[in-house]
Parts: C-alpha cells; structure tokens; sequence
C-alpha cells in the first residue's frame, strides 16, 4: 500500500521532471497568450522584453511568471491587435507605471546620471592615473643641486670600502 | 593633492557602504515607485456591484455622482490577499477619522469569496466595486498587487498612491494631514 504510493508519487516526480524539461522554455509566456500573427507576435516579445515586472522588479515581463506579468503581456498583444505602434504600447505602459517600467530608462535629466555614470568614472580614473604618472616622472627628473653633487662626491672618495668593494674581495659573509 | 589621492578610496567606500546599508534598510519598500497617475484625474472606469440592487463604482460617481466634491480614498482589496487581512481593521478607522467615505475595489476576486471575506471581518467600505478581471486596477490606477490605496480629492484628482498595507504611522503621519489640506 505505501510502497505502490511511493512508486505513484516517483513517478509523478519524474514525469514532472520530464514535463518541466520539455515544455519549459525559458520564457514565461502561455500558449493562449500568444497572437496568431507570427509578426506581431515577435514584436509583442520584443516589446515584452524590455517591460519591466512591475512586482518581480528585475525580470522582464516575457521572463515572468507573475500574474500581473502575465496580464501586461496580454495587454501588450491587445494594444498591438488595436494597431498601436511599438512606441505607443510603451507610452501606454510608462503613463500608467512610469519610466521604471522600462528597463532601459530613456536618456533625460532625471536619469543622466545612470547613462553617463560608468563613463564618467572611467574618465575619472584615466585623469587620475594620468596625473600621477605625469608627476611621478617629474619627480624622478629633478637633477641633483650643485651642493648634493658635491656631498655625492666626497662621500664615494670616504667610502671605498662599500659592500660591492667586499665582495670582489671574497668575503664569505 | 597627494593626500587627497589617499584619502579618495575611503571617501569612495564610505559613499559605497553608505548606498548599500540604504539598500538593506528593512523598512524600505522597493515596490513604492512613484505613481505618474499623481495629479492626474481618475480614469473611466465602471465596476459593477457585488451584490444585485447596490450601487457600483464608476469614475463619473467623483464628478457629477454621490461623491462630488468630496475627498474619497480607494481601496484596492482582495479576499485572497494576506495583508489585505491585516489593514482591514485600519479602513474604519481612516474612514472615521478623516471623515471621508472609503470605497473598495476587489481586485481579481469572485463575488462569492468576497461576501464571506467582508461577512467575516465586517465591512468598512462605504461602497464595493468589482474588478474580476483586474484591468481596472492595471490599466486605470496602474497598481503592482493589492492592497493599495488611492486618496481622490474633490475634483477627482489622484493625490496620493499608497501601495502595500496601511499602518496607524502612515494614517497618522501621511494620510490625515493631506486629507486635512485637500478638505479645505
């Protein structure tokens, strides 16, 4: 009795298993959502894709299988079906939800920032890099004064006995 | 110049540590973007009753209907919604304490389990529209899930989106002090 239950339930795993395997494709859309037209079809998941879901947040609402993903994907089709154009079902959307619908933000004062940020940075950086450099190497260019050059030059007349002069010697240490 | 050099990194990582404990901040809700619908007026909408013989919900109800001129609040609810449960309680009280009637919209709900849902917890709306399908809520309100709550001043201007629960804080600090100003 429980042994033919666990045999029902390992079986059920597995052609969940199976079933996931074959019918899952990475998107999110059902069957019935789907428009008959193939064109407007593609540009109804192209749209979709860059439709933000509005609970999950950072998926699409083609990648979603939230509810209300759902319901802006039919709506998406229907808008399309009505003749709108590629732009005017995202104008739709963003009046309802705002620019955070769309999860590539239009370019405008509000969002320069987020477009021009990584550019920014990096410009930063190489005038940074740049800087240091220059002054490194006019640091490293400084001739010696009159007065070092001659402190430089008593002090190798005084020392002949520097490390280099003992070890042409032969000193084991 | 040169110690500013050395100093930049741990200004950078301060900015840094500064944006992430935000982010970690438990009491922020990453689902409060601000509605553009703020300051726009209310969609056409037309919600049927919940039950035969009582009034609906139509958007002309704020212009030239029962509420004209009033300041109303909108509560997007559903019977199947945990949290929905637990601001019940809190509708009577702003309704009683702003002084405004406050109207439900059930959202993506049948009629059968919403008669149980208000039977059970008492009703706080002054009216319940339905919105089976949920495009009310979508296409007119833009809303992300339930519940949430719209304040609708006296020219059926939306004035305030309040997504998620309400709380005594948030009736309190937020929501009388506008009703208050929008009742002048």
């Amino acid at each position: 009795m429980t042994r033919s239950l666990c045999h029902a339930l390992a079986a059920f795993v597995f052609a969940a298993f199976v079933l996931a395997g074959f019918a899952a494709p990475s998107l999110a859309v059902r069957p019935d959502e789907m428009l008959s037209d193939p064109a407007l079809e593609a540009r109804a998941e192209a749209i979709s894709r860059d439709i933000r879901c509005v609970v999950c947040q950072s998926e699409s609402i083609e990648e979603s299988d939230a509810d209300i993903a759902h319901e802006l994907r039919v709506i998406v089709r229907e808008q399309l079906k009505a003749g709108a154009s590629d732009d005017q079902v995202r104008a739709y959307l963003v009046a309802r939800y705002g620019d955070f619908v769309l999860l590539k933000p239009p370019f405008k004062a509000k969002t320069a920032l987020i477009w021009t940020g990584p550019f920014l940075l990096l410009l930063g950086a190489g005038l940074g890099i740049y800087l240091y450099y220059r002054r490194a190497k006019r640091v490293e260019a400084a001739p010696l004064s009159a007065a070092e050059q001659a402190r430089l030059e008593t002090f190798l007349k005084t020392h002949d006995d520097h490390p280099e002069a003992g070890r042409k010697a032969g000193d084991a240490s | 110049m040169r110690r500013l050099l050395f100093v930049l990194p741990l200004i950078v990582l301060a900015a840094l540590t500064a944006i992430f404990v935000l982010g970690l901040n438990p009491n922020r809700d990453p689902h409060e973007i601000d509605s553009p619908l703020i300051g726009k007026p209310v969609a056409s909408f037309t919600a049927p009753a919940l039950a035969d013989g009582q009034p609906g919900i139509a958007d002309s109800d704020f212009l030239t209907g029962a509420y004209k001129g009033q300041v109303v609040a909108i509560n997007f609810f559903a019977s199947w919604c945990v949290p929905c449960r637990a601001e019940h309680p809190l509708l009577k009280k702003l309704s009683a304490e702003a002084g405004i009637p406050v109207l439900g919209l059930a959202w993506k709900d049948k009629k059968e389990a919403l008669q149980g849902f208000l039977g059970e917890l008492g009703n706080p709306y002054d009216r319940v529209g339905t919105d089976e399908n949920g495009r009310i809520g979508i296409v007119g309100f833009g809303i992300t899930g339930v519940p949430e709550t719209f304040i609708i001043d006296k020219q059926g201007i939306i004035r305030d989106r309040i997504p998620g629960p309400l709380s005594d804080d948030l009736i309190e600090t937020q929501l009388l002090p506008l009703i208050k100003d929008l009742q002048k």
